[in-house]
């Protein structure tokens, strides 16, 4: 039974924009992220999630009720916070959090306590009975924390958690969240490509309102490796290293540019470098060159020679890299989107009728 | 709906609305008690209560202003959206603690007549009907407002609008004496209706298409009714602007009659528009 289904969400303002045709489902609990850049639905996915926005297509169910039909019984299993959080300024964090818990159906005996454990866990005992509107940006946030997870919910959706808060507070919050995610399900959303990596099991990524990418982070670098690079600093002339790169067979297409310096003497390039990981080993031809290997080989090949090495990184594709490009529009997205419009376009033309 | 039906109780007397709310009606009903009963020895409460209905122009609009426009700019709105409160509770919480509040006063308002039958003789049955007509007509005054409240996205907005509906309802009696008779007249009138009508329709499903047919239809059997008989038109105008006031008809229970239709037209009335407050906020999950 899955814990969150969205099937072929879409939504559309005036007839463009929002989102199209999103379908995830969550299975299991832990924390999910939702990455896009500005604008690209995240916001909106969450709220049609949550009821907040009514989708012009599509379902939405959690643990079998559809949000649509049985909206008590889903928003029982929901606690949401908004991107902006949703705030009585006029009321202190305590009576806010009352009122949250009653409507949210705790019964009365167990109300003061479990507000209490909630105010707890966010850190926000020590302004509990100051007015809301007189606290600071990161406690408000925390107040819309407490305000989501009050009730225990299943699921708990938190738009952009971590914004406005100083980074001692961001680590506090990421770690509550790492906390929550052990026994609940988390979905928070984010631009920020560290924080989801600090804290989600699993990635969602959209763009321009459509799904591009559900996966692990490190499944889904593992599928953008093939662009890994090591890159150097030598001590040694342009001509020099070109020679002692071709003695090594897995290295690739190296690019070698000379360091400009004041001091004449001083002679260094800087290296990039691709590699492969065919081996031409005879012995055992099964080998794979790790990045490792390769890196030994060119260390001991400049080594030979008495050629300083003084930098030497290897360079991942981040999910800074995979981020960008699956975000970045790829062209038949763009055919995609054609056909969609003609499909809308024509929607349009027999609801006119 | 308990939930909401607290919180916004305690957040009227919190913040000074609710206090406002009340000493407004009080300070209004004292001075007239004052004139009528205590200086000019008149026995008839009700007289009282016909004088302070004005009272509503100005304490409705203020006190039904903020809530749901309030919500609206604060974005509380998205936390009453997602709590597994249906919508239906929400608004009917919100409006009791509302009607709660404009009870306060009115129970204070209804010692005085006990008080006054002490000095002299006190019609009681028609002072307490005017006053219960006085409550009803609050009642629809009040829901229209928070309707009002939920159609617009800030509160000064929302504030002027439910003013001017008020005092278009307060006037449109005394418009209706200084409207022509005149079967034309009435038609004319009517067509700038149906107009105004169709504007709300394009505001409200932004569908201009559903706006001019619902418009031309409605129009057209206004037409087809004028051409078939002309004397149902004459001084239809003025009968119908003295039926739609809901101050007309809290104005039946002062001359001491209670008007049993009156009673269920002001509870349509806000049923009505409760209701619509209902749709109007399901519908914002659509835009």
């Amino acid at each position: 039974m899955s814990i969150l289904e969205v099937k072929n969400i879409t939504k559309l303002y005036n007839g463009k924009n929002g989102v199209r045709n999103i379908s995830f489902t969550i299975e299991k609990q832990g924390v999910y992220g939702f990455l896009g850049p500005n604008g690209a639905g995240k916001s909106t996915t969450m709220n049609i999630m949550t009821g907040c926005l009514a989708a012009t297509e599509g379902t939405v169910t959690i643990n079998e009720f559809d949000i649509y039909q049985d909206p008590v019984y889903a928003k029982m299993l929901i606690g949401y916070l908004p991107e902006q959080p949703p705030l009585y300024m006029e009321r202190t964090p305590r009576e806010y959090l009352n009122f949250v818990a009653e409507a949210k159906g705790i019964v009365r005996q167990e109300r003061k306590a479990h507000v209490e454990e909630v105010m707890n866990r966010v850190g926000i005992t020590d302004v509990a009975d100051r007015l809301i509107k007189y606290l600071s940006k990161g406690y408000k946030q925390r107040v819309g924390i407490a305000q989501a997870i009050i009730g225990d919910p299943d699921i708990i959706i938190l738009d952009e958690p971590t914004v406005g808060l100083d980074p001692a507070q961001i680590l506090e919050i990421r770690q509550l969240i790492r906390d929550l995610g052990k026994d609940h399900t988390v979905i928070l959303s984010s631009h920020i490509l560290q924080e989801v990596n600090a804290v989600c099991d699993k990635l969602i990524i959209i763009s321009k309102g459509r799904l591009v990418a559900i996966d692990t982070p490190e499944n889904l670098e593992a599928r953008f490796a093939g662009d890994n690079r090591i890159n150097m600093v030598v001590g040694a002339t342009k001509k020099e290293c070109e020679e002692i790169l071709s003695g090594i067979s897995a290295v690739v297409n190296p690019r070698i540019t000379p360091i400009e310096s004041d001091d004449k003497k001083a002679n260094k390039v800087r290296i990039s470098l691709g590699y492969t990981s065919k081996s031409d080993d005879t012995v055992s031809p099964d080998h794979i060159n790790t990045c490792d290997d390769v890196i030994a080989d060119i260390f001991f090949a400049f080594a030979d020679k008495r050629k300083v090495i003084y930098e030497l990184t290897n360079t991942k594709a981040g999910l800074e890299e995979i981020f960008l490009e699956l975000t970045g529009v790829p062209e038949e997205s763009d055919n995609k989107e054609a056909v969609n419009k003609e499909a809308i376009n024509k929607e349009e033309t027999k609801e006119a009728e | 709906m308990k939930a909401v039906f607290k919180h916004e109780i305690s957040s009227y007397y919190t913040s000074l609305s609710g206090y406002v709310f009340g000493l407004f009606l009080l300070l209004f009903a004292g001075i007239y008690v004052m004139i009528y009963n205590v200086r000019n020895l008149l026995t008839r409460y009700e007289a009282v209560i016909f004088s302070i209905s004005f009272v509503f122009l100005i304490i409705v609009p203020i006190i039904t202003m903020r809530i749901f426009a309030e919500e609206k700019k604060q974005r509380t709105d998205q936390l009453l959206y997602s709590l597994p409160i249906s919508i239906r509770d929400i608004v009917l919480g919100k409006f009791l603690a509302l009607l709660v509040v404009f009870l306060a006063p009115l129970a204070i308002m209804c010692v005085y007549p006990l008080i006054l039958s002490a000095f002299g003789n006190v019609h009681m049955a028609e002072a307490y009907s005017a006053v219960f007509a006085f409550f009803l007509l609050g009642m629809a005054l009040l829901s229209i407002g928070m309707f009002i409240s939920s159609i617009c996205e800030s509160q000064a907005v929302a504030a002027g609008l439910c003013f001017v509906v008020m005092l278009i309802n307060y006037f449109i009696a005394t418009l209706a004496s200084y409207t022509g008779v005149s079967a034309m007249g009435s038609f004319i009138g009517l067509t700038i209706f149906v107009v105004l009508f169709a504007f709300i329709i394009r505001f409200m499903t932004g569908s201009i298409f559903t706006a001019i047919t619902g418009g031309l239809v409605i129009e057209a059997i206004l037409a087809a009714v004028y051409m078939m008989n002309q004397e149902l038109f004459i001084a239809l105008m003025p009968r119908l602007m003295e039926k739609v006031s809901l101050f007309e008809r809290f104005n039946v229970f002062i001359n001491g009659i209670f008007d049993i239709s009156g009673v269920f037209y002001l509870l349509s009335v806000t049923a009505i528009f409760v209701h619509l407050t209902i749709q109007s906020l399901e519908k914002r999950r659509w835009s």
